[in-house]
């Protein structure tokens, strides 16, 4: 078609299609490069990010830094490293169960169109896009304020499994639709009762994927500032007890920002919080691999 | 134990009564004694005087998300379609768990390094003393970016391959295929993409305090300081009082309404693009 067409009309034809040629040739040459453009812009601002906060952190980490005792004449991290601990378990002893229990009853008892799973849904879809610092505010206002709890931990590990309660739930809903049917109905089949059958067989057989969502939400707890600052405080020390204020890492490296910078302490800070969450990140990407084999 | 689990399910909807409950409760009225048109049109923001205009922190809030999106935007959906059409798989395999872990990055860690690297080139670049809008937009652009390339990736994985092998086989070179008969098809994945990260922007905290100056007056140029609603609420939150602390309150009633409006147009995309 082509040939005989450009036989008849020669001259003129050519030379428009080999324009138009050369227009679609460069078009695709430029699409291409700015795809390429845009993800090395994207990788080199991670790399960029990750190499500044060693690259200045890593010198500035010292033993005394990680002293048992803050004081003003020595900034250490170290209390607020075991504030992050503690804040995290504790978080996740409250919304780990809530989390598990509801996706349980959303994937394993409730009827489709049930009008209480669309109301989960819905709310959990509203958690999700909620800003931290809303549920700072909303910390502040029930437990800080209406409850008349003070700053202190139990606020704030209050606050934040509220905050990653709708994490856990899509996470382990995604595990429990992924076991496959035929493990219930074999459990029932040799005569296992419903409660049998989603603690000894359906949960865990959906562990794995469970896990996964509970290192992403550890990570979101250790990196959470805004949430904290008006539920947990800003104490710099270890609190005795649970009703007691105490910092985060992440509240401690704003905090050095708000009282004054404190360059060295900072960097150190950004650095240990940054290796945190890359190990966090790191368990987590390899456990969902381990899934996905 | 159906009883239990059934109650566990209700506590989400139990948190998202009480989180209204608290914040219209304790913000409400303070609209009422300020006024409405006073409260949000109001350019003054002056807390000594119980002068409360939060005008110039909603312009703030929507001139830095702009500002994100304008950055992160264009970056993100090419790098969506960069890991999804053009990626070798050797390079997919580092960059993916780059991008994740872009995701992970601690917001404050973001704002630290703002201030220590954007900050000081804005300033060189531009003068002034580089906290700024700029500052926070560039900020802001970087963190919404795995938001924006995680869901713009499947949605253009989701087009089925026979539209990208018909392009293909009328003759169009791969990039074009890709960008004009894959793309358009994922149209509406990519924008429930955006309107995500817009959501980020517009409610993060942490990040934009440290690097946008905060003065709370409208700002005139891109290198001038800026605070947005978020940054009001935790600047000021540690030593008000009755009605300033009310006002502060009501700051992030505002905030909550922008994000339900965005959350919502966001499962409405969703929803839109899960019938089709």
């Amino acid at each position: 078609m082509n040939n005989t067409s450009a036989a008849a009309i020669p001259a003129v034809k050519d030379n428009s299609t080999s324009k138009a040629h050369f227009t679609s040739k460069l078009q695709s040459v430029l699409l291409g490069g700015a795809v390429w453009v845009a993800a090395g812009i994207t990788l080199l601002s991670l790399l960029s990010i990750i190499i500044y906060i060693l690259y200045k952190g890593i010198p500035n980490l010292s033993l005394e830094l990680f002293a048992p005792q803050y004081t003003t004449e020595n900034l250490s991290l170290f209390p607020a490293l075991i504030n992050t601990v503690t804040m995290t378990l504790l978080s996740l002893v409250i919304a780990v169960p809530l989390g598990v229990f509801s996706a349980v009853y959303m994937v394993e008892y409730a009827k489709r169109g049930n009008k209480l799973v669309t109301a989960v849904g819905i709310t959990t879809e509203t958690l999700s896009g909620i800003p931290s610092i809303v549920y700072g505010l909303f910390g502040y206002l029930l437990f800080v304020s209406q409850l008349k709890w003070g700053y202190c931990m139990m606020a704030g590990a209050l606050t934040l499994s509220i905050m990653i309660l709708p994490l856990i739930m899509r996470t382990t809903e995604e595990a429990l639709r992924s076991v496959p049917d035929s493990f219930r109905e074999g459990s029932f089949g040799l005569g296992a009762g419903k409660l049998r059958t989603v603690f000894r067989i359906v949960l865990p057989s959906a562990v794995p994927g469970i896990l996964a969502g509970v290192i992403l939400a550890i990570g979101r707890i250790a990196g959470e500032t805004a949430a904290l600052i008006f539920t947990a405080g800003t104490v710099a020390q270890i609190p005795d007890s649970f009703m007691g204020s105490g910092r985060t890492l992440a509240i401690h490296l704003y905090a050095l920002w708000n009282e004054g910078l404190a360059a060295e302490q900072s960097y150190a800070t950004a650095v240990v919080l940054l290796v945190i969450v890359v190990l966090i990140n790191m368990l987590s990407s390899f456990i969902a691999k381990k899934i996905s084999k | 134990m159906h009883i239990v689990f059934a109650a566990s399910a209700c506590i989400s909807i139990l948190a998202v009564a009480l989180i209204c409950i608290f914040l219209f409760a304790n913000g409400i009225p303070a609209i009422g004694k300020i006024g409405v048109g006073d409260f949000l049109t109001g350019r003054q923001w002056k807390p000594s005087n119980d002068i409360y205009g939060i005008f110039p922190m909603i312009i703030g809030s929507l001139y830095v998300t702009a500002g994100a999106v304008i950055i992160g935007v264009p970056i993100g959906i090419l790098t969506a379609i960069f890991m999804a059409r053009f990626c070798p798989k050797e390079i997919y395999k580092i960059a993916k768990p780059a991008i994740e872990l872009l995701a992970g990055i601690p917001s404050v860690v973001y704002g630290f390094f703002g201030l220590m690297v954007i900050v000081p080139l804005i300033r060189s670049l531009f003068g002034g003393n580089g906290t700024s809008m700029l500052a926070a937009s560039v900020v802001l652009g970087i963190m919404i970016l795995p938001t924006i390339i995680g869901v713009s990736e499947s949605a253009i994985r989701a087009v089925p391959e026979s539209y990208y092998e018909g392009s293909l086989g009328l003759g169009a070179s791969h990039e074009r295929s890709v960008f004009f008969a894959v793309l358009p098809a994922a149209k509406s994945g990519i924008l429930a993409g955006v309107i995500l990260g817009i959501g980020r922007a517009i409610g993060e905290t942490m990040a934009v305090v440290m690097v946008a100056g905060n003065q709370a007056v409208l700002p005139e140029k891109l290198t001038q300081g800026v605070r947005t609603m978020t940054a009001n609420i935790v600047l000021e939150m540690g030593y008000a009082a009755d009605l300033h602390r009310e006002a502060l309150i009501a700051t992030a009633v505002v905030l909550f309404v922008f994000i339900l409006i965005i959350n919502l147009s966001f499962s409405v995309i969703k929803r839109k693009t899960a019938d089709n």
